[in-house]
């Protein structure tokens, strides 16, 4: 699956990632609607956002949080109540709430940031699946159940 | 279920009376109207909500005895056409945002007790109805034939409908329920909700209302229970199979917050406290509330053999690690959006080994504490699997669990003590421990036969009937039935807290924990040793838990998970009221409400106070409601038998020592019981008396005039009511 993976030791803390993700997404340069946040740290930087492990998907109860033919863990705003959960449960802080808005929100993978990382601290790489998360599991046994 | 079954059930639908209307747009928590319907005369009418009916009652609860202190009078009954059944959540109920915020509160007049029972129980039932337009349904009359009532938010439209063909038990109908009234998707499924009971609830006075949510991943109905009191044996007497609501479309904002920011920011914290300090704490996502009997045990509150004891060592075979086995755990349970603590757990596939789904796969929602304790220690029953098969069967059946235990283990002690023989019990061996005859005497009770019947009076009834037909000595039966009101207790040994004592007697609705739970600060950690001390926690704390049945909130979020520093950020009795997470409320309350008014923890109090003082007086209203009603069985007071005295022979010869000046060497352990039994007495009524003055009341437990003005609760009724009662 595809995930942003971030070196610190070449992050420069210019934050043109946070304002390009934010652009992309909502269109304006706010970085507390950006999916992904650079941190200072012990004299450098840090970054926060999605690994797509998926945690998440087990803790939605409408199930508006899967996991699309790439790997990437989307959230369908059709379905999703706004409850948070999906908030406070994230391992790595890395799904986002902004008050102007009533779903989260999480880095989808999108590569713009990549795009536009001055120091190239950022890429997007092909990591090993995440193993399934006890909701996949379940739909993998109902559409072997349907199939069968 | 096949598909012809549900058509056969549509083609027999008859539609009795149809009601249309616009929606309403929910502001600020609140639909402003509520939902008037009755179901022997087929009315349906639209009622107001009003600016002073929200400041005066909240929502909730307070809604709920508002709404049905107008429907009867001093003479209803709980059989009267005129009794009702009102549920009603709250403004802050259907908050997605923020744990434990789907409640509702079911009350009505109550067959055990003949006063308000209030219940509060999850699943969406409530949220759907206020999200469909309406703070509140009342349901009144007495139908000539089975019905559903239907209320279908998307449409504008109630119905009254008469369903002849569809189960009435609580395990069928909800199913039927979404196939008869909702689409094939499971967001479709989730938009639709319904309150059922079952046959139990038609033969016993202990029945209790189901409320259904969906569960996406394991694609059927689930369950939660309003249990006590009665209620489902009142919506039985009415012959309504359900009550059912429709809405789609919920959304984060369906609930029309005035602030946003400031609910989603109070839910995020809390979710986030709630994935770091759970695991740590009591996992409640692991094993929702079956954890408390291992507590309860090792503390000697476990009620067991009928409250005769406090600790067991068979318990070990009912705690929560027991029950793990049963549960599938790692995704949501649960019973509203949002509630991240998800204490609901489920059994999935379940083989019932007996009653008329025995060998088929059901599953079953629960077991929780109070079903673990009261039909497994109480009744001395240590075997999981027969208290997850009454489990099953008491929600199929519309029975309440706890009184279903406490009343068997009344029941059981009856039997060895000779009070009762087989032939009494119509063959039925009540010893404590048998599993069969517990599941046996609950199958009567769904089939309406044999003792079941009896025992599904209640044990005040029982008390009686013991008494007149066998000859039983009245006053060990009244020391021994666990009840108080005519409601039985909930599950915990009181004898060694006396301000859980008092928690239970003086609950407005009879001895449920939901209005005080006191035994750790007050017999584990000794937090409130004076009278003043007491009277205090047993006004702060049933105000404080009121306001959650008032809003639409589940109690659990509150201190069943606690901030990290909690212990270390306060002192042990401030601790205890879980600081931070009172100030959350108060951004909840002010973020969905916007009340400029409410801005700190004593604002939410006054709000309970107006509504406990009211069920107080309502109380009086149907006869009761004084101190002559607070009077609890010496059994949760103190050692009842010899043999519960020498199992605790040294804590209570200490005692008569060092609090009663009462030297116990070389007494008989009669003449020591006597003694003990003086002291604590004596002891219960000055606990009366210190509650009684803090809470504004007379030392007749009425609250006076002046507490009803100061609370703004003087209404002309309520005042002539007072004045009678304190003269007379």
């Amino acid at each position: 699956m595809k995930v942003l993976q971030f070196d610190p030791a070449l992050c420069v803390g210019a934050r043109e990632c946070e304002r390009v993700c934010a652009l992309t997404w909502f269109k304006e340069q706010d970085r507390e609607k950006s999916a992904i946040r650079i941190e200072e740290e012990g004299g450098g930087y840090t970054m926060i956002a999605c690994t797509q492990c998926g945690e998440c998907i087990d803790v939605c109860p409408t199930q508006a949080i899967r996991r699309d033919k790439r790997g990437i863990v989307r959230i369908d705003k059709k379905l999703c109540v706004g409850c948070l959960s999906c908030v406070g449960f994230c391992p790595y802080l890395a799904m986002f709430f902004h008050p102007d808005y009533v779903e989260p929100f999480k880095c989808v993978s999108c590569g713009k940031c990549v795009e536009v990382c001055p120091s190239g601290a950022l890429e997007i790489a092909d990591v090993p699946d995440a193993p399934l998360t006890e909701t996949e599991k379940r739909l993998q046994e109902q559409r072997a159940r349907a199939e069968a | 279920m096949n598909k012809k079954s549900i058509e056969k059930m549509k083609a027999a639908h008859k539609v009795l009376a149809e009601y249309r209307y616009e929606p309403a747009k929910v502001e600020r928590g609140y639909a402003g109207r509520t939902l008037y319907v009755n179901v022997g005369d087929n009315a349906i009418a639209a009622r107001p909500v009003d600016e002073r009916m929200k400041r005066t009652f909240t929502g909730g609860r307070g809604f709920d005895l508002w709404l049905l202190w107008q429907a009867v009078n001093e003479g209803t009954k709980w059989d009267s056409p005129e009794n009702e059944v009102v549920i009603s959540t709250g403004p802050l109920g259907g908050t997605t945002t923020y744990p434990g915020a789907g409640k509702s509160i079911a009350v009505a007049i109550s067959p055990l007790t003949g006063i308000v029972i209030d219940s509060n129980v999850g699943g969406y039932f409530g949220p759907l109805l206020k999200f469909a337009g309406w703070d509140a349904i009342e349901v009144q009359g007495i139908a000539d034939e089975e019905v559903i009532v239907y209320v279908d938010g998307d449409e504008g439209l109630v119905r009254i409908i008469a369903t002849p063909e569809e189960a009435i038990d609580s395990y069928r109908l909800p199913e039927q329920i979404l196939a008869l009234f909702a689409g094939d998707s499971p967001e479709e499924k989730c938009a639709v909700s319904s309150v059922t009971s079952g046959p139990g609830a038609q033969y016993v006075l202990m029945g209790c209302l189901n409320f259904s949510f969906y569960d996406v991943r394991r694609g059927f109905p689930r369950l939660k229970q309003a249990g006590r009191g009665g209620i489902g044996t009142v919506l039985r007497h009415k012959r309504v199979k359900a009550l059912v609501v429709k809405r789609s479309g919920v959304r984060g904002d369906s609930n029309a917050p005035a602030d946003w920011e400031r609910i989603g920011r109070a839910g995020t914290k809390m979710h986030k406290e709630i994935h770091d300090q759970d695991p740590i704490m009591f996992d409640m996502r692991g094993d929702g509330t079956s954890h408390l009997t291992k507590i309860m045990n090792d503390y000697d509150i476990l009620p067991v053999h009928n409250f005769q004891y406090g600790t067991h060592p068979g318990a070990q075979a009912i705690y929560h690690t027991e029950f793990r086995k049963y549960f599938d755990v790692g995704i949501p349970d649960g019973c509203w959006y949002g509630c991240t603590l998800a204490c609901a757990k489920c059994v999935e596939r379940f083989e019932p080994r007996t009653g008329p789904f025995a060998g088929q796969t059901v599953p079953v929602d629960g077991p929780e504490y109070e079903t673990v304790a009261g039909i497994g220690a109480n009744c001395g029953i240590w075997d999981p699997h027969a208290i997850l098969e009454a489990n099953f069967y008491c929600d199929a059946y519309g029975i309440d669990t706890i009184s279903f235990g406490t009343a068997l283990a009344f029941a059981m002690e009856c039997y060895e003590a000779g009070v009762l023989n087989e032939e009494r019990t119509g063959g039925l061996e009540l010893h404590f421990g048998n599993a069969d005859a517990m599941l046996e005497l609950l199958h009567q009770m769904g089939r309406g036969e044999g003792f079941g019947l009896v025992a599904g009076q209640g044990i005040r009834r029982m008390k009686k009937r013991f008494a007149e037909e066998y000859g039983a000595d009245p006053a060990f039966l009244q020391d021994i039935g666990m009840e108080c009101k005519g409601l039985e207790y909930s599950e915990y040994v009181t004898k060694e807290s006396l301000a859980q004592q008092g928690g239970y007697g003086m609950a407005n609705k009879g001895p449920q924990h939901d209005e005080a739970w006191l035994i750790f600060m007050d017999a584990v950690n000794n937090q409130i040793p004076t009278f003043e001390d007491k009277a205090e926690a047993l006004h702060y704390f049933p105000m404080w838990r009121t306001w959650f049945g008032l809003n639409g909130l589940c109690k659990l979020p509150w201190n069943d998970v606690e901030p990290a520093d909690n212990k270390t950020a306060y002192p042990p009795e401030e601790a205890a009221k879980v600081p931070e997470h009172v100030r959350n409320y108060v951004d909840l309350f002010v973020g969905v409400t916007g009340r400029e008014d409410v801005r700190e923890p004593a604002d939410l109090i006054r709000m309970s106070e107006k509504v406990y003082n009211f069920q107080r007086v309502f109380n009086l209203k149907m006869g009761q409601g004084t101190r002559e009603h607070d009077a609890i069985p010496y059994r949760s007071m103190g050692p009842v038998t010899v043999a519960e005295y020498e199992s605790r022979a040294d804590r209570y010869d200490r005692q008569l020592r060092e609090l009663v000046g009462y030297d116990p060497e070389g007494q008989t352990t009669e003449e020591k019981m006597a003694a003990l039994r003086a002291y604590r007495e004596e002891q219960y009524e000055k606990l009366l008396d210190a509650v009684y003055e803090r809470r504004g009341w007379t030392r007749d437990g009425i609250p006076t005039l002046e507490t009803l003005r100061t609370l703004e609760i003087d209404f002309p009724d309520v005042v002539e009511l007072v004045q009678s009662r304190m003269v007379g």
